[in-house]
């Protein structure tokens, strides 16, 4: 269950003009940290790993999951699960709703009510199942955008900006409790930030953009 | 897939983009190409099916041989000046006169109160039927209308006053009726283009520098706004020139303006005269052409002069007396088309009601019992081919727009003249040719042709409606359910068109409401034997039993409004426990 991310010798460009290039291992369990000031293609890596790359971009390299090629699989077969700045619960489905959109198929009804139950008890958001996520306070929508992934049981996670938008002290509880569930899920984690802090808390290795690359 | 992907080829430079399609062929991809096809294919065999009677061609009557007859006797008809005066004058006219009202409102009072009021009547006076609103102006202006009874107290009238306002020579009123119903949707067009202009801030800086609201409005503002919707003001343009309902009910009659006078050579049982019709046509085609190119270097001079009239730095002098304007102008056209329609309705419902009285004597049921059948029958024709053309072209828009996300592949400035294309070619240019079409495949008079025809006219304003909601949609919520492994199927069953439900249902209606307004493309491809609501309200023009139209014009807009308010409603009531999806 547990295989690296494996980012090799990956190259994007963008009409030509190079942006991106990284090559790296991500250990189950770890976490790779991109830094970079904006524009430089911190998004655009991520959406290359998740493979909603924009026709606008051009990459080569490949994306492997331990030793399963990823790059051309198409973005919902490659079970490689997202956090964004914003939780992006899906207006129109209840907490439970969002909830039984991320876990996997299969079992009987009864059976996926009671994971979710449980899951929401899991983030301490017993009885929530009903209601709708636009009353849910910041961090409670970012413990439910989570376990929406988790339950997915993804095999690798990224994270663009994903705690750039919660304040100081609710921002340290939610990376702690994201860094918790990966390292015990053994996920190889990809993180984007502009924050020191987010690359100090998650502890591995860090690789910087820049910009110089643009002007060559 | 050998031709199907030639065609994509062929289609693929509208969607500009690298990667021209990844090879694989789904429903989804093809439907861009079977878009273009309903929207340009009547549009191209109509402009056909126009070119080759007026050259003398018309089997279907027996003329085989190629001559320029049609056009000799067309040019020996002796209304033929006036009648191209009329066009010209009325499409000009009312093109400058709604851009001007627009402007000087937006200008004026965007942002303000009584901007806010005329910008909640916006909707309801777009989908309001060119016929209903013309018929409610005549009831208006009419020498016996409501406006002539309101002034006799004053006047002293005690019989109608003997002047032609109604069908005057000049065609004014007819270019008022115009105004009034383009003004909606010439300010439509322009507040979507708003969004990208900046205005509000780039009003901040005018004003600062000492530049009073319109004419600060008119040297920043304007300039992008114009080129937004610079497509939109050649279709009000193109119209105005070549309407045909709206010119039988206010319009001249002696003679007609030449789309009229086409569509009545049309409708004449000798066969040969649809060759004269058909020459009048291409005509007719030839004067837009005209005037769209005289519009066009009209922009440049007026850019020229723009930017001398910006050097010179003037504040504005003018902007107390021209913000007033704009708000009476704007409201006027507003209250023509609400006033018009209230005259429709108490009409409708009239018992005795003799002419200097301001109301009926007595209201009764009678019309409304008198013409029920009809109503009935014609409004079921009405609502069953604006479902069919509604439920098709939201499959092809939301294809279109799909297929559009999927391939990250935008609509290119010539994918957009495309989708304006039908409504650029002046109905009455290629409608006649594609009944001639019809009538030479014995498929004139059915129902699916009808709905096809209005397919053309529906399809662009569905484009215009779902297209900025469509793609304003957050794609990271793609992403998300992609990653949480929903295909692309399930990324838009599951998660797209549910969050985007409100903009869909009300694409839905003014889809229905621009079926139901149609005229010519009912009455040439029914070939006279389709009735609709339409149809039927603007055959009783002629007749000028006031009753019939008022229950018509009513029963109309009901048509349309109806939709409108199931538009609003569902979502209310599907969504009610989901706050974030409340507009």
């Amino acid at each position: 269950m547990a295989d690296s991310l494996i980012l090799h010798n990956v190259r994007i460009s963008r009409r030509g003009a190079p942006l991106v290039s990284i090559d790296h291992t991500i250990a189950p369990g770890t976490v790779l940290t991109v830094m970079g000031p904006s524009g430089v293609g911190k998004s655009t890596l991520l959406s290359y790993v998740a493979g909603t790359l924009s026709p606008d971009f051009e990459a080569s390299g490949k994306v492997c999951l331990g030793a399963t090629d990823i790059t051309d699989l198409p973005p919902a077969k490659r079970r490689i699960g997202i956090l964004f700045q914003d939780d992006l619960l899906f207006p129109h489905l209840s907490v439970g709703a969002n909830l039984a959109f991320g876990l996997r198929p299969g079992g009987t009804r009864a059976h996926r009510r009671q994971r979710i139950e449980s899951a929401l008890s899991d983030i301490e958001l017993e009885g929530y199942a009903d209601r709708d996520p636009a009353t849910l306070s910041g961090g409670q929508k970012a413990r439910v955008a989570l376990m929406r992934m988790l339950l997915s049981e993804p095999r690798a996670l990224l994270l663009d900006e994903a705690f750039s938008g919660l304040d100081v002290s609710l921002r340290r509880q939610i990376r702690a409790l994201v860094f918790d569930r990966a390292r015990r899920m053994h996920l190889p984690v990809l993180m984007v930030t502009h924050d020191q802090e987010d690359a100090e808390a998650a502890g591995g290795a860090v690789e910087r953009l820049t910009v110089a690359n643009l002007s060559a | 897939m050998g031709p199907d992907n030639d065609l994509m080829r062929l289609l693929a430079p509208l969607w500009a983009g690298k990667n021209g399609g990844s090879g694989r062929l789904s429903a989804v991809g093809l439907i861009p190409a079977l878009t273009l096809m309903a929207m340009l294919g009547p549009v191209c065999a109509g402009l056909l099916g126009t070119l080759m009677p007026s050259l003398g061609y018309l089997p279907a009557a027996g003329l085989s041989t190629l001559s320029f007859d049609p056009f000799i006797q067309l040019f020996e008809w002796p209304g033929l000046p006036v009648a191209m005066r009329l066009s010209i004058s009325t499409g000009l006219l009312a093109t400058l006169l709604s851009l001007g009202v627009v402007t000087l409102t937006l200008a004026g009072w965007y942002d303000t109160g009584p901007f806010r009021v005329l910008e909640r009547l916006l909707s309801p006076l777009l989908s309001v039927p060119h016929a209903a609103a013309a018929f409610g102006l005549a009831f208006l202006v009419a020498p016996s209308g409501w406006l002539s009874r309101i002034a006799s107290p004053l006047t002293g009238w005690v019989r109608p006053p003997d002047v032609l306002i109604l069908q005057d020579e000049w065609g004014l009123t007819l270019t008022a009726g115009m105004v009034a119903k383009e003004v909606p949707f010439l300010l439509l067009m322009a507040l979507a283009a708003l969004g990208q202009a900046d205005a509000r801030r780039r009003m901040r800086v005018a004003q600062a520098l000492g530049y009073g609201r319109i004419t600060g409005w008119l040297k920043t503002v304007f300039p992008p706004v114009y080129a937004q919707i610079r497509l939109p003001v050649y279709v009000v343009l193109a119209y105005s020139m070549s309407v045909v309902d709206v010119a039988m009910i206010l319009g001249p009659s002696t003679p007609a303006p030449l789309s009229v006078q086409v569509v009545r050579w049309m409708s004449d049982p000798d066969l040969s005269q649809r060759l004269t019709a058909a020459a009048a046509a291409l005509l007719q085609g030839g004067l837009v052409l005209t005037a769209l190119t005289l519009w066009r270097a009209g922009e440049a001079v007026v850019a020229r002069l723009g930017v001398l009239w910006i050097a010179r730095g003037s504040r504005g002098a003018l902007d107390p007396v021209l913000r007033p304007l704009g708000l009476a102008l704007g409201a006027m056209s507003a209250l023509a088309v609400l006033a018009g329609l209230a005259g429709l309705a108490v009409w409708s419902f009239a018992g005795y009601w003799a002419f200097p009285e301001a109301l009926p004597q007595s209201f009764d049921l009678r019309s409304w019992a008198r013409h029920l059948p009809g109503i009935l029958s014609t409004g079921g024709t009405t609502v069953l081919i604006a479902v069919l053309a509604t439920g098709l072209s939201l499959i092809l828009v939301i294809g279109c727009l799909e297929s559009e996300f999927r391939s990250g592949q935008n609509l290119t400035q010539r994918g957009l003249w495309l989708i304006y294309l039908p409504l650029l070619v002046p109905q009455t240019a290629f409608l006649p040719g594609l009944q001639t079409l019809l009538l030479s495949l014995g498929a004139d008079r059915a129902i699916w042709a009808v709905v096809l025809a209005h397919l053309v006219f529906v399809l662009p304003y569905a484009f215009l409606s779902l297209g900025d909601p469509w793609r304003a949609w957050d794609r990271r919520n793609s992403t998300v359910a992609a990653a949480l492994g929903a295909s692309p199927r399930g990324v838009l069953w599951r998660v797209r068109l549910p969050m985007l439900l409100r903009p869909i249902l009300t694409t839905a209606a003014v889809a229905f409401a621009v079926s139901v307004g149609q005229y010519l493309p009912t009455l040439l491809v029914g070939g006279g034997r389709v009735s609709t609501l339409t149809t039927e309200a603007v055959a009783l023009a002629s007749g000028g039993d006031r009753r019939a139209i008022g229950v018509y014009g009513v029963s109309q807009t009901l048509a349309v409004l109806g939709p409108f308010i199931l538009a609003l409603a569902v979502p209310a009531v599907v969504w009610r426990n989901r706050r974030s999806l409340h507009g």
